[in-house]
C-alpha cells in the first residue's frame, strides 16, 4: 500500500512555529510495543494471584437444575468453585437500558447465570485455581445438570405469540422499537417515476481483537480498595460500574488499562465474566485474573450487525430522490448490553439512513428483539455500515433503474457544499460537510472514466469487473447527547493535565485511552505544538483513574477531536503560566515572549532568551530569586466537551473496483478508494491508517465475516479457522484522499476518523459486485457476506 | 485453551519411540510439527497422557532423489520441501501445492509426514500423494513396510498407520519428461483449507493423455480419485465437449460445511476439473 494523497498541512492558527499538527510523526509508544516491551493485561502478574476459568453453557437456553462441584473442588490447584447464587452476596445485577431510548427494556443480568443459561457460552460456574490450566482442569470436573429449553433464535418470529418469551417478566421479546415519519412519504412515493424496493441482510459479526478481553482484579481488604487492571476503552465508566455493583464508593476503585491490544468497540461494554472476576477478588480477598481465550471470545465478545432491513426509495426521472423508507429488524441476544444498551445500533440506522442526501421524506421503523444467541452491541462504526449499505444500495439500484450514472445521481442529490448548516430528515444536524468536493476528488483520483472504459473492454472478453460507490456520513465527537442525557454515567467531556518537570520536559495526563490506534501520538502532538517543545520532551500518560483527569476514553471517534482539544488547551494554558515565570525572570512582558522548540524566545524576533530547563531550575529550586508574591504554576488542566453540535459529523465517499469470477463466484478486490473529511488532520499517517484499517473491517463484513448459528442457537464457526477475518493477501490497495472542513466548535477543528472506512466499505463492495453482474441479468445481491455460494446462486450456476 | 496435563518424552532413536508407543498405545500421541496436534490439545479435543516428541530423531528430514523415486523424510518441514530443488525438478506437483499450505509460520514448523499422517480430508498433500501414486513408509515394531497412497487413507483422519507405528518417509515417482501435472484449489482466503481442490497427474502421449489421475480434496472423508472423469480425459484431443463430458462424469458426493453447500462444492469441483485439465495439456517448463 502506498500513501498517495497525503494532505498537506492546513495553514491556520494551529501553525505555530514548531507545530506538529498535520505531520506524520511516529507514535511515542512505537519502540516499546514493537520491541515486545509493552505490558498488556495478560502480562500482569501479582503476588497470590489466582486464575479463573468458567464452565459455559453448551445450550442456547437451559434451566440449570444442579451443579455438582465436589470433584472440581478436589482437583489439584483449585482454590474455589463459585456458582451464581454466591455472587449475589457481593454483586448486584444490572439492566442495560437508557432513558432517551424510549421504551427500551431488558432483564437483570448477573455475573454468571443463576438459574437459567440464555445463550451458548454464558458462564454458569466459576473455577478459581493457581493456574489457568488447573482452573480448566477443574471446569472439566464440574457436573452441571441442564434442562434444555426451547431456544428463540429467529428474529422474524421472536415476537410471534407462539414463540416463548425469554424473560417472562418483560411480557414479550421486544427490547426496543422506534418509528420515525418525516415529510410526506406516501405522497412522495406516489409522485415518483420509479421505485426500488429490496431487503438487505447483514451477517452477525464480531470484533476479533488481537488481544482478547482481559482483567486482573485485586481487592485489598486493608485499604478497602479494588484495583482493576482492565483492557478497556473507558476506564472511568468501568470505575463507576465496578463501584456501583460492588456497593463501593467510586474512590474505592482504581482502573488501570496498561497497553490494550485492539478494541474496535468490543472493550467498551460490561461483560458478565469480567464482572464475575472482580466479584471473585472481593470474595476471595486476593488478585484474580481472567483472560478470555479465542474460543470464549467468539461466544462472549459482543457481536454486531445482525440486521434485516426492508428498504424502499422513490426517484424521479431526473434522478431526484423523493422518499426513503426502511424497516429494520435485529436480534440482539438475551440481554441488552450494559450500560450503552443494544438499542443504539438500530437507533443509528434510523438516524443515518439517507443522511448524505437532501430528501425530506423519510419513514423508518426499527425493532430490536431478544433471542438466545450471544449478545450484540456497539462495534466499530455502530449502525453506519448498515445505514450506508441500505442507502447506497438503493441509490445504485435507482440509478440502474432510470439509466443514470451512479456518480451523476449522487451529484443530483447530495446536500450541496454551501447549504450548511443544515440537517437530515431524521433530525441530525450538520455543521459543515463536503460531499460534492469529496466526490469530485474521488472521481479524479480513481480516473473513473478510464475505469469505465476498461470495464467495458474487458466485458467483451468475458471478464466481469464492477465499480461501486458509497457516500457516507459518520458520527464523531459525541456530546452528552449520546449517553449522558440517557442517564448513563458515561462522560462525553475529557480532560488533560500538562506539567513542566524540573528539567524543562513536560508530561500530559489524558482521559482518553490508547488501544493501539495512536491516541497517545495525537495527544503528544497537540500538547507539544500548543506548549512549544520538541516531541521527545513529551511523556503521555493514559489509562489510570487515579492519575488522569476524568474522561470518556476511546469510542465513537472521540479521542483526537475531544481529547486532542483538551490537550491543546492545556498546552496553551501551561504556556501562559510558564511565560509568566519567564517574564518575571527576564523582566519582560509575558505577551512579548513565546516558547519554541523548548526555549523561551522573543515572540517577534525569535531570539532565544531562556531555555526551559533553566526556567524550571529557577522555578523549582530557586523560587527565592523570583519577585515577592509571585508563585509559579507549572501544571495546567483543561477540559473540553462539544457544545454547539450534538455530534461533529464527518463525510466522504468510497469506491471499490473488483472482479467477479463468474465460474466460481469468487470476488477479487482490485482497488479501493476513500476520500473523507475529518476536519483538521493532526497526523496524516494515523488518519490514513485508521481509514485503511476501517475499510478492511468493512471489507471483512462484505465478503468474509459471519457468526454462523444453527436454529438451536449453536454457533457453528467460533474459531479462527472457520470465522474468516480479512487477511492481507485478499485486501486491495487502499488509496486515501482528504477534504478538510474543520469544526468551528473547537480551536483544533479536528473531527474523528476511526469509523469512516468501516462505514462505507461494505455498501461500496455490494454495489461493485452488482455492477459487475448486472449485464448477466443476476438478481442484485443484498445479503452479506457475499460468499461464492450466494454469487453462484444469483448467477443461476448452482 | 490450556491442554489437559500430559507427560512428555523426547526419544533419540526411532526404536525408542516405537517402544514408547508399544507401552502407552492409544494414550500416546506423536508430536512432529505440532501444527494440528497442539491446537487440538489446547482445545481439549484430544487428551493423551503422553506426548512423544519426534523432533529429536536424526535423519528423518532428508529430501533426495533415489533412482526413479523422490524420497521425503517424514520430519522434513514444509518450508524445506517448498524450497527444495529436488522437489522442484522431480516432484513439481508437490512444489505447486506447497504455497497453498497454511501460512509461512505454519510451513516453518509443520512437517510433510505430519500432514500425511494427520490426513485432513481438505489438505493438499494427501491428494498430491494420491495423484502421484505415491507410497508411504511406515516403521513399526516388526520393521518397515510400505503402503500405497491408494490404500493408506482409510477414512476421516484414519490411515494405515497402526497404534505402534511411526510414519517415516514418503516416496513418489520422479517426474519424467512426458509427465504432466495440474493443481488448483479454491479457498476463501489464501492459506485456508480448501473448499475444494484438485491435484492431478498424467502422461502425455501421441494419442493424448494417458495414466490420468485426478485426486480431489475437500469433498469427502479422504482424498478421492475421480475415476470416471479420468477415463473421460484419457486419449484423444481434449476440447470443450470432452471437458464437459468429464465434468458430467464426476460422481462426487460432498456434504455441506460452514464454507459451502454440497451443491456449491460439486459445481466448483467441475470448474476445477476444467482448469486443471487445461494445465495437464500445457508443456512443462
Amino acid at each position: 500500500m502506498k500513501i498517495v494523497d497525503d494532505s498537506p498541512p492546513v495553514l491556520s492558527a494551529l501553525d505555530r512555529p514548531n507545530s506538529y499538527i498535520g505531520r506524520s510523526v511516529p507514535r511515542p509508544n512505537l519502540a516499546r510495543l514493537t520491541q515486545g516491551r509493552g505490558q498488556y493485561i495478560s502480562d500482569v502478574v501479582l503476588p497470590r494471584m489466582a486464575h479463573v476459568a468458567f464452565v459455559r453453557s453448551p445450550h442456547a437456553h437451559a434451566r440449570i437444575k444442579k451443579i455438582d462441584a465436589a470433584k472440581a473442588k478436589k482437583s489439584p490447584g483449585v482454590i474455589a468453585v463459585v456458582t451464581g447464587p454466591e455472587f449475589t452476596k457481593v454483586m448486584t445485577p444490572w439492566v442495560g437500558v437508557l432513558t432517551h431510548l424510549k421504551g427500551i427494556k431488558s432483564a437483570p443480568q448477573y455475573p454468571i447465570a443463576t438459574e437459567r443459561a440464555c445463550w451458548q457460552g454464558e458462564a454458569v460456574c466459576a473455577v478459581v485455581a493457581r493456574t489457568r490450566a488447573e482452573a480448566e482442569d477443574g471446569c472439566e470436573l464440574v457436573e452441571v445438570t441442564y434442562e434444555a429449553l426451547k431456544a428463540v433464535t429467529d428474529p422474524e418470529t421472536a415476537l410471534d405469540k407462539a414463540t416463548p418469551v425469554i424473560h417472562p417478566d418483560l411480557g414479550d421479546n421486544l427490547c426496543f422499537e422506534r418509528s420515525l415519519d418525516a415529510g410526506a412519504v406516501d405522497k412522495a412515493f406516489a409522485e415518483s417515476d420509479a421505485i426500488v424496493e429490496t431487503t438487505f441482510v447483514f451477517g452477525r459479526h464480531t470484533g476479533v481483537t488481537n488481544e482478547p478481553r482481559a482483567v486482573v482484579a485485586d481487592w485489598n481488604p486493608g485499604e478497602q480498595r479494588m484495583t482493576v487492571y482492565h483492557g478497556t476503552q473507558a476506564p472511568h465508566m468501568m470505575q463507576n460500574l465496578f463501584a456501583k455493583h460492588l456497593a463501593l464508593q467510586e474512590h474505592q476503585v482504581r482502573v488501570l488499562t496498561k497497553d490494550v491490544g485492539g478494541s474496535f468497540g468490543i472493550k467498551v461494554h460490561t461483560y458478565a465474566d469480567e464482572m464475575a472476576t472482580v466479584a471473585l477478588s472481593k470474595l476471595l480477598k486476593r488478585p484474580v485474573k481472567f483472560v478470555a481465550d479465542r474460543i470464549e471470545s467468539f461466544v462472549t465478545d459482543i457481536h454486531a450487525r445482525d440486521h434485516r432491513v426492508k428498504a424502499k426509495l422513490g426517484v424521479k426521472k431526473d434522478g431526484t430522490f423523493t422518499a426513503f423508507e426502511i424497516d429494520d429488524l435485529t436480534g440482539i441476544g438475551p440481554y441488552s448490553v450494559y450500560p450503552r444498551t443494544s438499542g443504539i445500533e438500530a437507533n443509528q440506522i434510523v438516524n443515518l439512513t439517507g443522511g448524505p442526501y437532501k430528501c425530506p421524506n423519510y419513514r423508518a421503523r426499527a425493532r430490536v428483539v431478544f433471542q438466545n444467541k450471544n449478545v450484540m452491541c456497539q462495534y466499530r462504526a455502530v449502525g453506519h455500515p448498515i445505514a450506508c449499505a441500505v442507502t447506497e444500495g438503493l441509490v445504485e439500484l435507482a440509478a440502474a433503474k432510470i439509466g443514470m450514472d451512479p456518480l451523476e445521481i449522487r451529484r443530483r442529490n447530495l446536500i450541496a457544499d454551501d447549504a450548511y448548516p443544515t440537517g437530515s430528515a431524521s433530525g441530525l444536524k450538520f455543521e459543515q460537510l463536503s460531499h460534492h468536493e469529496a466526490l469530485a476528488h474521488l472521481d479524479a483520483m480513481m480516473n473513473y472514466a478510464g475505469l469505465r472504459a476498461e470495464q467495458a473492454k474487458l466485458r467483451e472478453k468475458g471478464i466481469y469487473r464492477g465499480i461501486g460507490f458509497a457516500s457516507f456520513i459518520e458520527v464523531t465527537n459525541p456530546s452528552a447527547a449520546f449517553y449522558g442525557v440517557g442517564g448513563a454515567r458515561i462522560t462525553s467531556q475529557d480532560g488533560a493535565t500538562v506539567k513542566l518537570d524540573a528539567t524543562g520536559a513536560i508530561s500530559i495526563h489524558s482521559g482518553v485511552t490508547e488501544q493501539g490506534q495512536g491516541a497517545e501520538a495525537v495527544m503528544a502532538q497537540c500538547v507539544a505544538s500548543a506548549f512549544g517543545v520538541p516531541l521527545d520532551k513529551v511523556r503521555v500518560v493514559t489509562g489510570d483513574t487515579d492519575n488522569v483527569p476524568y474522561g470518556g476514553g476511546t469510542w465513537a471517534s472521540r479521542a483526537a477531536g475531544i481529547g486532542g482539544e483538551a490537550a491543546w488547551q492545556a498546552g496553551k494554558a501551561l504556556r501562559q503560566n510558564v511565560l509568566a515565570v519567564a517574564g518575571s525572570i527576564l523582566q519582560a512582558k509575558p505577551e512579548d515572549l513565546d516558547i519554541r522548540g523548548g526555549i523561551v524566545v522573543d515572540k517577534s524576533t525569535g531570539t532565544e532568551r531562556l531555555p526551559l530547563d533553566e526556567l524550571a531550575r529557577v522555578a523549582y529550586f530557586r523560587p527565592d530569586t523570583l519577585p515577592p508574591g509571585f508563585q509559579a504554576e507549572l501544571m495546567a488542566t483543561r477540559h473540553y466537551v462539544p457544545r454547539a453540535w450534538p455530534f461533529a459529523f464527518t463525510n466522504g465517499i468510497q469506491a471499490s473496483y473488483l472482479e467477479v469470477d463468474t465460474d466460481t463466484g469468487f470476488v477479487k478486490l482490485l482497488k479501493h478508494w476513500c476520500v473523507e473529511d475529518c476536519g483538521t488532520i493532526i497526523n496524516p499517517q494515523l488518519v490514513d491508517e485508521q481509514v485503511r484499517g476501517g475499510v478492511v473491517q468493512g471489507l471483512g463484513g462484505a465478503l468474509f465475516e459471519q457468526c454462523l448459528y444453527d436454529e438451536r442457537g449453536q454457533m457453528l464457526n467460533g474459531n479462527m479457522a472457520d470465522y474468516l477475518v480479512p487477511m492481507a493477501v485478499e485486501m486491495p490497495d487502499i488509496e486515501v484522499g482528504h477534504v478538510v472542513s474543520p469544526t468551528a466548535d473547537s480551536e483544533l477543528g479536528a473531527k474523528g476518523a476511526g469509523e469512516a472506512g468501516t462505514a462505507g466499505a461494505p455498501g461500496c463492495v455490494m454495489n461493485a459486485i452488482n455492477d459487475a453482474l448486472r449485464p448477466l441479468g443476476a438478481k442484485p445481491l443484498t445479503d452479506m457476506p457475499f460468499t461464492p455460494g450466494k454469487i453462484l446462486l444469483a448467477l443461476g450456476r448452482v | 485453551m490450556k491442554p489437559a496435563p500430559f507427560a512428555y518424552a523426547k526419544p533419540r532413536t526411532l526404536k525408542e519411540a516405537i517402544a514408547l508407543l508399544g507401552k502407552h498405545k492409544d494414550n500416546a500421541k506423536l508430536l512432529a510439527g505440532g501444527q494440528s496436534l497442539i491446537a487440538t490439545l489446547n482445545m481439549r479435543l484430544s487428551a493423551p497422557t503422553l506426548l512423544i516428541d519426534l523432533n529429536g530423531l536424526k535423519g528423518l528430514d532428508r529430501i533426495a532423489r533415489k533412482g526413479a523415486k523422490v524420497e521425503i523424510g517424514a520430519l522434513a518441514r514444509h518450508v524445506d520441501v517448498e524450497r527444495s530443488d529436488v522437489i522442484a525438478q522431480y516432484a513439481p506437483l508437490i512444489a505447486r501445492a506447497m504455497p497453498h499450505i497454511g501460512h509461512p509460520a505454519i510451513r516453518n514448523r509443520g512437517t510433510f509426514g505430519g500432514s500425511i499422517a494427520f490426513a485432513d480430508p481438505a489438505a493438499e498433500l494427501p491428494a498430491c500423494l494420491l495423484a502421484l501414486d505415491g507410497e508411504i513408509e511406515i516403521t513399526g515394531p516388526k520393521g518397515k513396510r510400505t503402503v500405497k497412497a491408494e490404500t493408506f487413507f482409510k477414512g476421516l483422519f484414519e490411515t494405515a498407520i497402526g497404534p505402534r507405528d511411526v510414519l517415516t518417509a514418503i516416496r513418489v515417482p520422479a517426474a519424467a519428461k512426458d509427465n504432466r501435472y495440474g493443481f488448483s484449489e479454491l479457498s476463501r482466503r489464501h492459506g485456508d483449507y480448501a473448499i475444494v481442490g484438485l491435484a492431478a497427474s498424467a502422461r502425455t502421449t501421441s494419442k493424448g493423455l494417458a495414466d490420468v489421475r485426478l485426486a480431489f480434496f475437500g469433498v469427502d472423508a479422504t482424498p478421492l480419485r475421480a475415476r470416471k472423469a479420468e477415463t473421460a480425459l484419457t486419449g484423444g484431443t481434449i476440447d470443450d465437449k470432452r471437458l464437459n463430458a468429464a465434468v458430467a462424469a464426476l460422481d462426487l458426493d460432498p456434504s455441506d460445511d460452514v464454507q459451502a453447500t454440497a451443491a456449491v462444492k460439486k459445481h466448483l469441483a467441475g470448474v476445477l476439473l476444467k482448469r486443471v485439465a487445461r494445465q495437464l495439456l500445457e508443456t512443462r517448463t
